[in-house]
C-alpha cells in the first residue's frame, strides 16, 4: 500500500476481534473507508453491525487488532486523545439519544458547547443553519418530546453535524420511519457527502436505502464480514448466506444437537 | 492574525483565505462586525477561501444580518466553489447578495 492511499484511508481496521464474554461477537475484520467514501455496515439483527459501530467510536476498546481513525490508532489513545479526536467525528445514534430536559436548539448546540469556545450568536446561528439542512427551521425551542420519530431522527443528524465532523456515523437512519421520511434522510446523506466531502459510516439492515447510498457495502453476519465491496458486487455475490440477506430468507442453521442440550439444560 | 483588509470606491473588502474554520473563524467575524460598526459598506472576497466550515458561514451570517439592520451594503464575492457548496447546504447562496467579482459588486450600487 503506498503512503498516498494510506493518507486517503479515513477508517482503517485491521483484524479486530471482540468477545462479550465467552462469546466472539466479531472476528478478524478487516476493513477501510476512503475520504468522502459512504460506506454501509449491513447484516441482521445480531450479525454484529452496532457492536463494530461501539468499536469505530471508541466506545469499546479491542482485546485484539487496531482502529485507526484519521490515521491515528485509537486502540491506544488516552480519554484526553479521544475526546480530540471525537471533535472530528459525528455520530446520529439510532434512538437520537436527544436530551429530554434540554430544547431542540440547545441539543444540537451541545458539541459547540463541549469542544469550542466560540461566540454564543455563533453558536446559535451554526444550530440554526443545521435545522435548515435537516429541513426543520423553526423548532429549535420544542422539546424532543413533542417531535415525531422522524423529526427526532433529523434533530439527531443536525446535532451530529454542527461540528462539520470529518466523519459522520450514523446508527439505522431509516429505521422506524416511514418511506417518504426514510428517502428523505437518504438524500440528505448523500447531500452532506457532496458538499462537505464528509466520510460516511452508515449502520443499516434496509436494503433499499444501502443500495441508494453506498458507495461500497461490508456485509457483516454472524460476527464475520462475508464481502466488502461495491453495491454491484454486493448484488452479484455467490454468497449464500449474502442471497439470503438480500432476498430475505430466513437462516437456516444447521443445529449442533450436544451444544443445543447443552445450552438448554446447562450441563 | 488579521484577514487583509482594503478599500475600494468607499467599500471595504475583507479578504478571507485558506480554510475559514472553528480556529480562524472568531478572527473573521470580529474584523466584519467591527468594519459594519463603522457604518462601512462591506465586500467579504472568498475567492481564495479553500474550506469554510459552518462556524466561517455563521460569522458571513451575523455580519449580513447587522447589515441589514444598519442598511448597509454587504455582498460576497469570487465565491469558491468548496464555499458555494456549503452555502448551497444550508440555501443560503439564495440568501446573500452574491457576485463574481469585486468590480461587478461595486457596479450593482
Amino acid at each position: 500500500m503506498t503512503q498516498n492511499t494510506e493518507l486517503q484511508d479515513v477508517i482503517q481496521v485491521d483484524h479486530l476481534n471482540a468477545w462479550y464474554g465467552d462469546r466472539q461477537v466479531l472476528k478478524d475484520i478487516n476493513f477501510s473507508v476512503k475520504k468522502g467514501e459512504i460506506m454501509v455496515i449491513m447484516g441482521g439483527s445480531g450479525s454484529g453491525k452496532s457492536t463494530l459501530l461501539r468499536y469505530l467510536l471508541g466506545l469499546n476498546t479491542p482485546v485484539s487488532g487496531h482502529i485507526r481513525l484519521l490515521g491515528k490508532d485509537i486502540t491506544g489513545m488516552s480519554h484526553s486523545e479521544l475526546h480530540d479526536m471525537r471533535k472530528n467525528m459525528g455520530v446520529s445514534f439510532q434512538g437520537g439519544a436527544l436530551f429530554g430536559s434540554m430544547t431542540v436548539g440547545e441539543n444540537i448546540q451541545l458539541p459547540l458547547r463541549e469542544h469550542t469556545h466560540l461566540d454564543a450568536s455563533t453558536m446559535q446561528i451554526m444550530a440554526r443553519m443545521k435545522l435548515e439542512v435537516v429541513n426543520l427551521a423553526g423548532f429549535e425551542n420544542l422539546m424532543p418530546s413533542q417531535l415525531s420519530g422522524g423529526m427526532i431522527k433529523r434533530v439527531a443528524l443536525a446535532r451530529a453535524i454542527v461540528m462539520d465532523p470529518k466523519i459522520l456515523f450514523f446508527d439505522e437512519p431509516s429505521a422506524g420511519l416511514d418511506p417518504v421520511v426514510s428517502a428523505e434522510l437518504d438524500e440528505m446523506i448523500l447531500k452532506l457527502r457532496d458538499a462537505m466531502n464528509m466520510t460516511i459510516v452508515v449502520v443499516t439492515h434496509e436494503l433499499e436505502s444501502a443500495f441508494k447510498i453506498a458507495d461500497r457495502i461490508t456485509v457483516l453476519d454472524r460476527g464475520e464480514i462475508l464481502i466488502c465491496g461495491t453495491i454491484d458486487e454486493v448484488r452479484n455475490s455467490n454468497i449464500e448466506r449474502i442471497h439470503n440477506l438480500l432476498n430475505r430468507k430466513p437462516r437456516q442453521d444447521v443445529i449442533n444437537v450436544d451444544e443445543y442440550m447443552q445450552r438448554l439444560t446447562g450441563k | 492574525m488579521k484577514y487583509p483588509e482594503t478599500e475600494k470606491n468607499g467599500f471595504m473588502v475583507i479578504s478571507l483565505t485558506g480554510e475559514v474554520d472553528l480556529n480562524y473563524s472568531p478572527v473573521a467575524r470580529q474584523q466584519i462586525l467591527k468594519c459594519l460598526k463603522q457604518n462601512k459598506n462591506l465586500l467579504v472576497d472568498l475567492s481564495l477561501v479553500e474550506y469554510i466550515d459552518s462556524s466561517g458561514v455563521a460569522s458571513l451570517v451575523e455580519g449580513f444580518q447587522l447589515a441589514r439592520q444598519q442598511k448597509q451594503f454587504f455582498a460576497l464575492v469570487g465565491v469558491s466553489r468548496a464555499a458555494m457548496q456549503v452555502l448551497h447546504l444550508a440555501r443560503l447562496d439564495k440568501v446573500f447578495p452574491i457576485f463574481d467579482t469585486i468590480d461587478a459588486a461595486l457596479a450593482s450600487q
